[in-house]
């Protein structure tokens, strides 16, 4: 197949791409979006196998039937519960393909020629290499920490700006080297290899559990830069189209997360926020609340809202929150659920997991257009949020929090906040929120809490 | 929904329109040009590739990535993540035109797993968009026939 006819399909595939991203606009045309997506990509692989010069079908057959295997089994049987880890892994394979096609470009597609690596390639090797490591093995660690299997929080030590400076140094020396003498078995590459898996474990471990939005978002960032420099070394369009697309939407999402805790991605990156304990004390009287009284308020009530945080997750409360709705909703209330940008473990977490507990999307509010309603809000209940409903964020000028936007359930005739135990929230921030005069404490797993309302309303 | 749209609607899709069209113009340009290398001289064409009109493609494509995205709705940050974790997988046709041709063993290592972890996130990716995506629902009561096919 000639190369202008496979270029052009290469076109249809982007265009295709671009289409499909366009059409996640909605909830009502996102689905044949995914689907007109994956048809590009289907172009693009069978154009790309159809290509002058692909002889070697035996191992690319092989290789392709065991990654579909992989890929469908992991896609039917991964929860729901676990997407942020799913993500991580994804962003992870994405990035260690880029560095591999990257490496395997240094020898040059036609045999003959290698050993002439011109400069210009070593330094799109260098690219796709240093930022395909380093996605890779920072998204194992981020996948590592959401997992638990590694602990979740920060891990800070002296020197580790120093440290990781002097690896980033280190990095662009070799790659700066490797430029002027490339070769195809330089030592220098190797070291270019391992010290970028190196920075990526080193970038990700002093960033704790609350901040992962921003992480994983800007990994998928990553990976389609890396696929992007991949692109440049092995002087082909498609990729660094579909690179640049992955990389901008990457860039998209790491701001609206960085916006909606109003800190700059290198504050994110470098502070180590989650290991910082605060001094400050809030003092006032906790007024607890069990779950009879509790029904008797919201038997009453006409406008709910619930305000999900990470802790739904945990105790995997959705399907209980959304039956309690749905009585409430039966009971002539107005329900709806205020969703924060940051609540939860990666961007839209709160929203898939209320949409596989069959919340109707319309009834999911951003914060921002909650909070002018709030005041005529009877009972806001708060399940397993903490950060993103602390007032102090607003008032109080002294606290690590101050400036981030929040959502007003102060404001609201009475809180609930649903919770464990009285330990602080991620930040070790104390919530004042605990201690107002409208506020009524519902101690116990989410999930055990919620089930006792719906069995009041039974 | 989106409240930090700095331009108006018709204004992007005009502007995503004429990068599209200029970006696409400069991908088939430097498709003819490449193609005219290889014919004339395709002993030493690797040496000298012309790499501008990459990078031309590299900046209007990540333009028009921004103004796609920009649009996409708040409810499916998740499902983006994993549909644009899906197109990074692009690397599989990198993967296949290393590992494809007649090449040394440790090339064939090299694209082989490049391969193996592209398709896999490719095959997951799309999957696990699709279901997420499927689970999206609108209130029936409020909008009816819009969706009723009960997923759970």
């Amino acid at each position: 197949m000639s190369a202008l006819f496979v270029n052009l399909a290469y076109i249809v595939a982007a265009v295709m791409f671009i289409f499909g991203l366009r059409m996640l606009s909605s909830p009502a045309t996102a689905r044949s979006g995914n689907a007109l997506s994956s048809g590009g990509m289907l172009i693009a692989i069978v154009v790309t196998l159809l290509s002058k010069g692909i002889v070697e079908f035996h191992w690319i057959a092989i290789a392709a039937a065991a990654g579909a295997l992989v890929g469908a089994l992991a896609s039917r049987l991964v929860a729901m519960t676990s997407m942020p880890e799913m993500v991580a892994l994804f962003n992870g394979s994405g990035g260690i393909a880029s560095l591999l096609v990257g490496w395997a470009a240094l020898f040059g597609a036609d045999p003959n020629s290698a050993g002439a690596v011109t400069p210009f390639t070593a330094v799109t090797v260098f690219l796709s290499v240093m930022i395909g490591g380093v996605t890779f093995s920072g998204s194992l660690v981020a996948w590592a920490k959401l997992a638990e299997v590694v602990p979740s929080g920060a891990i800070v030590f002296v020197g580790q700006r120093v440290i990781n400076a002097a690896l980033l140094g280190g990095l662009v020396l070799c790659g700066v080297l490797f430029a002027l003498l490339p070769a195809p078995d330089s030592p220098l590459f190797y070291a270019i290899l391992g010290l970028a898996v190196l920075l990526g474990v080193m970038a990700v471990i002093p960033i704790g559990g609350a901040d992962m939005p921003v992480v994983i978002s800007l990994l998928n960032s990553y990976s389609g830069l890396a696929a992007c420099a991949a692109g440049f070394a092995i002087n082909n369009n498609i990729l660094i189209v579909s690179g640049s697309l992955v990389g901008a939407a990457g860039i998209i999402l790491t701001n609206i997360m960085c916006k909606a805790m109003n800190r700059s991605l290198t504050n994110v990156l470098f502070s180590g926020f989650g290991a910082v304990k605060t001094v400050t004390k809030v003092e006032g009287d906790v007024k607890p609340i069990v779950a009879e009284d509790a029904y008797l308020i919201l038997e009453a009530a006409s406008a709910v809202t619930f305000v999900p945080g990470y802790g739904m997750a945990v105790a995997q409360a959705q399907h209980v929150v959304r039956e309690l709705g749905e009585i409430l909703e039966a009971n002539g209330c107005e329900v709806s659920y205020a969703i924060h940008p940051v609540a939860g473990r990666m961007p839209g977490h709160m929203n898939v997991l209320l949409a596989e507990a069959n919340v109707p999307y319309d009834q999911l509010v951003e914060s921002d257009d909650i909070n002018p309603r709030m005041p005529n809000v009877d009972v806001a209940v708060v399940i397993g949020a903490n950060d993103v409903v602390n007032p102090a964020a607003r008032d109080d000028d002294a606290s690590p929090i101050y400036g981030m936007p929040i959502v007003n359930v102060d404001h609201a005739r009475t809180v609930f906040v649903l919770k464990r135990s009285m330990a602080s929230g991620f930040a070790g921030v104390d919530n004042p929120l605990f201690f107002g005069t409208n506020t009524r404490m519902l101690f116990g797993d989410a999930k055990a809490s919620i089930s006792a309302l719906i069995s009041e309303f039974k | 929904m989106k409240r930090d749209r700095y331009l108006p609607r018709w204004v992007i899709a005009a502007l995503s329109a004429a990068v599209g069209v200029a970006g696409i113009a400069l991908v088939a340009q430097s498709d003819a040009a490449s193609v005219a290398a290889t014919t004339s001289s395709a002993g030493d064409a690797a040496g000298d590739v012309d790499y501008l009109p990459m990078v031309f493609v590299f900046l209007l494509s990540t333009f028009i990535g921004l103004g796609v995205i920009r649009r996409v709705s708040r409810l499916l940050h998740t499902p983006l993540m994993s549909l644009t974790n899906a197109i990074s997988a692009i690397a599989v046709v990198g993967a296949i035109l290393v590992a494809g041709p007649d090449v040394p063993p440790t090339i064939l290592l090299l694209g082989g797993i490049a391969l193996f972890a592209s398709v896999t996130n490719i095959v997951s990716g799309f999957l696990i968009t699709d279901r997420m995506l499927k689970m999206f629902k609108r209130d029936e009561r409020g909008a009816p026939g819009i969706d009723k096919r009960k997923t759970l």
